[in-house]
């Protein structure tokens, strides 16, 4: 495609010079870094009392002091997306620089792609890096070389989360393909992001409640309110984020969350089976989440383009 | 020999939503031609000059520039056809070197022969002597103008498209932009659209006006001829702002 290289390497180069960026980036790297940290003291204190298996994935997965790595990126990894797009469009269209780029032999879409793409780029940059340091200080805490397999739930897990806040610049980039102002586009974009990280677990559980209002009495509806919340909460792309990598990350769970509180014997009989599952099985456990996610980003991403190709150019 | 028509336009017709912006608009362009392409604002002339870029999509009506639809192969006529403007936007923290390296590249221009066109278009709009090198928010709105004209010299334009280039400028600063627009019709044989509201200067540096009022080109042809055509004497004796004045209180 003409033009978008030219196009990608001016986004990158804006975004990489943004204090924006670097102030996100130092953000993100001092949290990952404590945290990463206060694990591997911990992994280290109890080194003896116990050897579970996949030490090194609990860099990732074990909360430090408030929160394990998996969770934080859960949480603000959409900002990350957010910050990334929410200006994208409209602050071209302020600065009278997108008609100018328009009026260049290029097709319209390239600017778009070119656009998602550098975000996509910048985010997969982030994401490895933070990885990458993470698991250094692993090396030097633990003291324990990661095994192959414990590579490969790392790096899945790294092409979920990029796939995931992807999403989030897909839907901070359609706001700024149709809110006129910055101010409103990052407004609109903050928004939805609360409204999925507080406001669907709760109005899940609102809804269970009412669907099910005989709970406490009958355990068939009891166990049919759970599972409306499992599906409801799905709705949220963070919930389906958290699902999707704990498992692929955490090879002792079997699915993607537990479910109603065992009876005694059943739980014994699960201890019997609690040795890690095998990688691939793992993946098929989220495989539904996975393609979730892959859908909702390119649902996402292909709505901006066409509202961004159907714009009038008269106003932009 | 006849001038070659560059740009050509037949019952070209815009309709946004329910009103008329351009009606059944007919005119041509030669090579190397200054046209002034005025008429008050809301006229039409954007939409017509967007139409002909192909950034937006005729009602009905043909268009043609150097021969190629703009409608059907827009990239083609954007190739060959540079735009300035009203308000033209710059990405402020590029310097004009940088700025316009970005738009070679946009076209698909070659690095070394992207760099041997940056060297000849500064100097060619006395941006070359910055050292060190400004940032594009620094310029005044002069040299941004400037800048504006050294991007169509990059692309080698063969047709441009030029909204106000003068507006907002000092005496000066507008000398120097409509020297640059005199040689570029004159030296690069460009065709110039020309469409401003400052009749002063586009008197002085026009072959030949359109004056359209509400979607329609209401007169079309040199200043002299129109003067005679609606006061029956020489432009001698009336401005351009009289003439315009007149079609505009008649239409």
């Amino acid at each position: 495609m003409k033009g978008l290289a030219a196009i990608l390497n001016k986004e990158l180069a804006d975004h990489f010079a943004s204090h924006r960026f670097v102030i996100l980036f130092a953000l993100i790297a001092m949290v990952s870094l404590i945290t990463a940290y206060m694990v591997g003291i911990k992994i280290r204190e109890v080194e003896g009392q116990l050897k579970p298996q996949f030490v090194f994935l609990l860099l990732f997965t074990e909360p430090g002091a408030m929160f394990s790595l998996v969770q934080f990126v859960a949480f603000f990894g959409p900002l990350v997306g957010l910050i990334l797009g929410f200006d994208s469009i409209n602050r071209e269209r302020n600065e009278g620089t997108l008609s100018k780029l328009l009026a260049q032999p290029i097709y319209r879409d390239v600017v778009i792609n070119a656009k998602f793409l550098a975000g996509v780029i910048l985010i997969g940059v982030m994401l490895l890096s933070i990885v990458l340091v993470i698991t250094g200080l692993g090396l030097v805490l633990v003291g324990i070389v990661p095994g192959a397999e414990e590579i490969w739930r790392i790096f899945i897990y790294l092409v979920i989360s990029v796939v995931y806040i992807a999403f989030w610049l897909g839907a901070a980039i359609l706001f700024s393909i149709v809110f006129r102002s910055t101010a409103t586009s990052a407004l609109a974009s903050l928004a939805v992001w609360i409204f999925f990280s507080f406001f669907v677990t709760i109005g899940a559980s609102i809804l269970a409640n009412t669907l099910a209002s005989d709970a406490e009495l009958n355990p068939q509806s009891a166990a049919r309110k759970v599972e409306w919340v499992k599906y409801v909460v799905l709705a949220s792309p963070m919930e389906l984020y958290s699902e999707a990598t704990a498992t692929v990350i955490d090879p002792l769970r079997k699915s993607t969350r537990s479910t109603l509180p065992l009876g005694p014997m059943e739980a014994i009989s699960m201890t019997r089976f609690s040795g890690p599952l095998p990688l691939a099985q793992s993946i098929l456990v989220v495989m539904p989440h996975i393609i979730s996610l892959i859908a909702i980003t390119v649902i996402c991403f292909a709505l901006s383009y066409t509202v961004f190709m159907r714009q009038e150019i008269r106003s932009l | 020999m006849m001038p070659a028509p560059v740009v050509v336009t037949e019952d070209l017709t815009k309709i946004y939503r329910h009103q008329v912006a351009v009606d059944h608009l007919s005119f041509t362009v030669n090579e190397g031609e200054i046209f002034g392409f005025l008429g008050p604002n809301g006229a039409g002339k954007t939409t017509t000059l967007l139409m002909l870029l192909g950034l937006t999509e005729p009602t009905s009506g043909r268009a043609r520039i150097l021969d190629i639809d703009p409608a059907r192969e827009p990239i083609k006529v954007k190739a060959k056809v540079g735009y300035l403007q009203e308000n033209m936007g710059f990405y402020s923290d590029l310097t004009a070197r940088q700025m316009l390296r970005f738009v070679a590249d946009l076209n698909g221009i070659g690095r070394r022969e992207a760099e041997a066109r940056i060297d000849r278009a500064l100097t060619e709009v006395g941006l070359a002597d910055e050292d060190p090198p400004k940032k594009i928010a620094a310029f005044s709105r002069g040299m941004r103008q400037r800048l504006g004209i050294a991007e169509l010299l990059i692309k080698d334009a063969r047709v441009a498209f030029l909204d106000e280039p003068t507006l907002g400028l000092d005496p000066d600063a507008t000398q120097r932009i409509t020297d640059l627009i005199r040689r570029l019709a004159r030296e690069q044989r460009m065709t110039i659209l020309l469409s401003s509201h400052q009749l002063h200067q586009v008197q002085k540096i026009c072959n030949r006006v359109g004056i359209m009022i509400r979607g329609r080109m209401v007169a079309n042809g040199p200043i002299d001829q129109l003067a005679r055509e609606k006061f029956g004497v020489d432009r001698e004796e009336f401005t351009l702002e009289e003439i315009y004045m007149k079609y505009f209180l008649e239409g």
